[in-house]
Formats: structure tokens, sequence, C-alpha cells
């Protein structure tokens, strides 16, 4: 159908995505480890707890989807908000590489640490 | 450039003004957009944060006490925080505004906007306690 | 005098200077006045010179549309009584270039809007003897809400990205597009979407949202080009999944 095929609806389906599940997940996960564990409001679990809950393969595929996505999501939005905050679109392609290449870089590094829980 | 430049005519006696670099500054509703807007490096903040708790609970408990230490901090405190503020921004906003670009139709009839964002912070819930009761239930 | 108001008109005359100026103007201010009745009792009593759009005093026709204390407002439709007890700034709409105190240059617009093709697109017409196009009320139902625009501009005036970047379709364009594709007799959707998947089509919007907030007939337009994007993505998906299937 189309001639060219634009990868802008592929980048706009990550920042939806990564949207949804910043939403979705952070709320509950800042409010506890940054938050209410430090503070003492809840006790934080214990290690063997908070490791078992870690390893399980489900807690890390989910974790490498929600970390990714958001990064994504970051970058995307991220990216126009330089664009339009500051006025700085003739610099797209630096902005671009870093916001895009961020996201697929912390993409690996998320991968590869999850990859390294016992 | 990628842009096939279009001109409008050149009319001496046209007024134009130029866009401030500060238009955000200038009314409430642009102000809340550029913090919706901004709520993004808090999203890769919090990614940043929670891959560093990976890191450490997958070395030691040791690794683990430290960074339950770090957190304490009141700079790590007051940054997560100001995070959480923007991370409720965001997800307010984000729930909120999802009606408008999606259209749900379920046998044969529009689902009315207000339904789906409804929806939208059932799911917030579900996943909360979900995510509560792995880290705080003991099993 | 709280039966008065004063307004502050913004002056445009490129033959005497090169910059805007305020006028101001006491002027009565009946509780059923609206701005536009302001501006043509200045222009009849005060002022024959003041330059302004207006036509069918009933916001229907989207000629006066102007910024009312810096709000894109269509003047017919904006009670000077809301504003009491005054001052009131009128201005040109913002993002357009200015032609005379109040009036702006819409051919920016208007080029725009025939781009997105905003009339219905047949592959084949149908031979007149077969009658009409029919259609259900749920069919009409689902484009009537855009097919509301007056083409007053407000939108494009609240719109800080197209006051950024005026190669920008910007909201009435793609609302109407969407009018037009979902619109169970047009076949267009496709030849549409070519134009307003293009960088400087849907995908300049980052949903500030403004537009809908304006828009005197509830058209959303915020609404619609998200609709879009979403639709451009799903298709974009199918393509690459399904690569003959989308052909």
């Amino acid at each position: 159908m189309y001639a060219r095929r634009p990868i802008e609806p592929l980048l706009w389906l990550f920042f939806s995505a990564g949207g949804v599940m910043a939403a979705l997940f952070f709320p509950a996960i800042l409010f506890l480890f940054g938050i209410a564990f430090p503070l003492g409001w809840l006790a934080p679990p214990n290690y063997d707890h908070l490791l078992a809950v870690v390893s399980h393969p489900l807690t890390r595929l989910v974790l490498l989807g929600v970390c990714s996505l958001s990064l994504f999501h970051w970058a995307h939005r991220f990216r126009y908000t330089l664009y339009d905050g500051l006025q700085i679109k003739h610099l797209n392609e630096s902005i671009n590489a870093i916001c895009y290449g961020g996201a697929v870089l912390g993409t690996l590094t998320a991968a590869y640490l999850l990859w390294k829980v016992p | 450039m990628r842009h096939n430049a279009v001109y409008t005519p050149y009319h001496p006696r046209w007024h134009r003004t130029r866009v401030s670099t500060y238009w955000w500054l200038g009314r409430w509703s642009y102000f809340l957009f550029i913090l919706r807007e901004l709520s993004s490096i808090f999203v890769a903040w919090v990614v940043i944060y929670l891959l560093v708790l990976v890191a450490a609970v997958s070395k030691s408990a040791v690794r683990y006490q430290q960074f339950l230490d770090w957190s304490r901090n009141p700079f790590m405190l007051s940054l997560n925080i100001l995070s959480l503020l923007f991370i409720v921004l965001h997800a307010v906003t984000w729930f909120n505004l999802a009606p408008q670009a999606m259209v749900v139709h379920v046998g044969g009839r529009r689902l009315p906007g207000s339904l789906i964002a409804i929806s939208n912070y059932a799911g917030l819930v579900a996943v909360s306690i979900v995510i509560l009761g792995l880290l705080l239930i003991r099993w | 005098m709280s039966d008065h108001i004063t307004l502050h008109v913004a002056r445009y005359r490129p033959e005497k200077a090169s910059e805007t100026t305020f006028d101001a103007f006491e002027l009565p201010c009946p509780k059923e006045w609206v701005v536009l009745d302001g501006l043509n009792h200045i222009k009849d009593r005060m002022d024959g010179t003041l330059s302004y759009r207006w036509s069918c005093r009933m916001g229907i026709c989207g000629s006066c549309g102007m910024l009312v204390n810096g709000e894109p407002k269509l003047a017919c439709a904006t009670f000077l009584s809301d504003y009491a007890p005054g001052p009131v700034r009128v201005e040109p709409l913002r993002n357009f270039p200015v032609i005379r105190d109040l009036v702006v240059e819409m051919g920016d617009f208007m080029s725009k809007l025939t781009r997105i093709k905003p009339w219905i697109v047949r592959q084949v017409e149908k031979p007149l003897s077969d009658g009409e196009y029919r259609q259900t009320p749920g069919e009409l139902d689902e484009y009537k809400q855009f097919s509301m625009c007056i083409n007053c501009m407000l939108c494009y005036s609240a719109c800080p990205i197209y006051g950024l970047d005026p190669h920008f379709i910007g909201p009435a364009a793609i609302a109407l597009a969407q009018r037009y594709n979902l619109d169970s007799r047009d076949e267009g959707a496709a030849e549409r979407m070519q134009i307003l998947s293009e960088h400087d089509g849907i995908w300049g919007c980052t949903f500030v949202g403004e537009c809908t907030k304006v828009c005197p007939k509830h058209v959303d337009p915020a609404g619609a080009i998200q609709r879009y994007k979403l639709q451009s993505a799903v298709e974009w998906v199918k393509a690459f999944v399904l690569p003959r299937a989308a052909q």
C-alpha cells in the first residue's frame, strides 16, 4: 500500500505501549522502593524472598518488557519535548541518535542484568 | 532537510510573530503539557533505579542491603518523591487521554470513553495489588 | 459604569506602522452583546477603519475567530458580559500572518484542507440510475462529530505545534480527513493515509490537546489525530506481519 514505509508508526506503538506499562507498573514499584521502604512505612521484603520473586522467569520477562518499552516511551516523548520545548528541531539527527540509541542500549543492559539474575 | 520546502509567498505588509522559545510558560495548560512531557525523564529514571535494584539483588544480600541504605539518603528520597509525583501525573494524564485515542466497539455499540478510562484505572489497581502481594506477603 | 466595558483592540495598519498597537474603546455592555456586537458598534459608531471578518453571527460560518483575552474564540459566541468589568483584549488569531487589524491570512490552511481530499472518494462511481449511497444512522454516528467542523481555525491558533512548525498539517485538516475516512461511503482512506503518515502529518502532533478545548463545535481534533495514529500503527504492523494481505 505504501511505497515508502516510514518507521514512525512503529516508534509510536512502542511509545504508547511503554506509556501504558509505565502508568500501570511504576506507581506501585516506585512508591514501595522509593518511598515506603526507605521511610520505614512498610518493611522491605527480605533478600531470599525478593530474589525468589525476581528470579522467576515470568518476572524477568515482564520486567524486561516493562523496562524496554518504558525506555522507548522516554525516547519518543523526550525527543519531541526537545523539539517543541527548546525549538531545536534542526539537531534532529543527534537527538534521535541519543534518544533511540539510549533506549536500545538500555534494553540491552536490562536484558543482560535480568539474564544474570541467579 | 526532509521536507519539500513550501514557501508562503513573501508579503512585505503581513505581520508575523515568532513563537517564543518559552511559549510553554505563557499558559497554564501549555505548562501542564510540558510537565506531562517531562514526566518521561522520570520514567527513564525509574527504569534505571529498577535495574540498579535488580543488579543488587542478583549479586548478594549485602548489595541488596546497600541498595536499601542508599535509597534512604535524603537526596535519593527527595528525587524519588519528585519522581513519584511525575509518574502519577503521567499515569493520570495517560489514562484520562486514552479514551480520545481509542474507540472500542462491543456488539456494534461504541463504548463510552469514561468506561475506557475506568478500566484503565481498574488495571492500575489490579497491577498494584499484584506487585504489593508479591513483595509484601510471605509465601 | 457597570454597564460599560473597555475593549483593547489590536490594530495593525501596514501603511502606517510595522507593529501592532492597541486602541481602547469604551462600549455599552448589554448582557446579550457578544464581542462581535462590540466590534460592529465600534465600526458603525466610533472608528470605521477597523477591519475584521464576520458573516453569520450564529457560529456557523467560522469567519469571526479571534483571540479574546488570549483565548481563541468565535467573536459571535463570546459574551462581553462574561468578561465584565473588563477590559477585554481582542487580537487576531495566533499562528497566522496578520493582513490588517483582526484579519489573518488563511491561504496556508486552505491549501492544507485540499491536500487531504475532504470529499467522498470513490474508486468507481456508481451510475446515477443506481440511486443514492445509503447509510444507516449508526454509520452516520461514526463520523458525525468530525463533520461539525466549520473551518474557523481556532484549533490552529491554539496549537503550539502549528505555531512552531508551519509544515504541520494541523488539527482541523486531520479531523476532516478522519470525517471522510470514517464515512461508510468513502473509499479514499488509503490515499489520505499516504498524505497524513508523512512526518508533518499526524506524527508532528504531541497531543497538547488545546485544539479540542477551543473547538466551538466539539469536533475533538486531538482525538481524531490520536485515533489516526493508532490506526496507522495497526496497519503498519499488519503490513509487516502479512505483507501480502495488506496490499
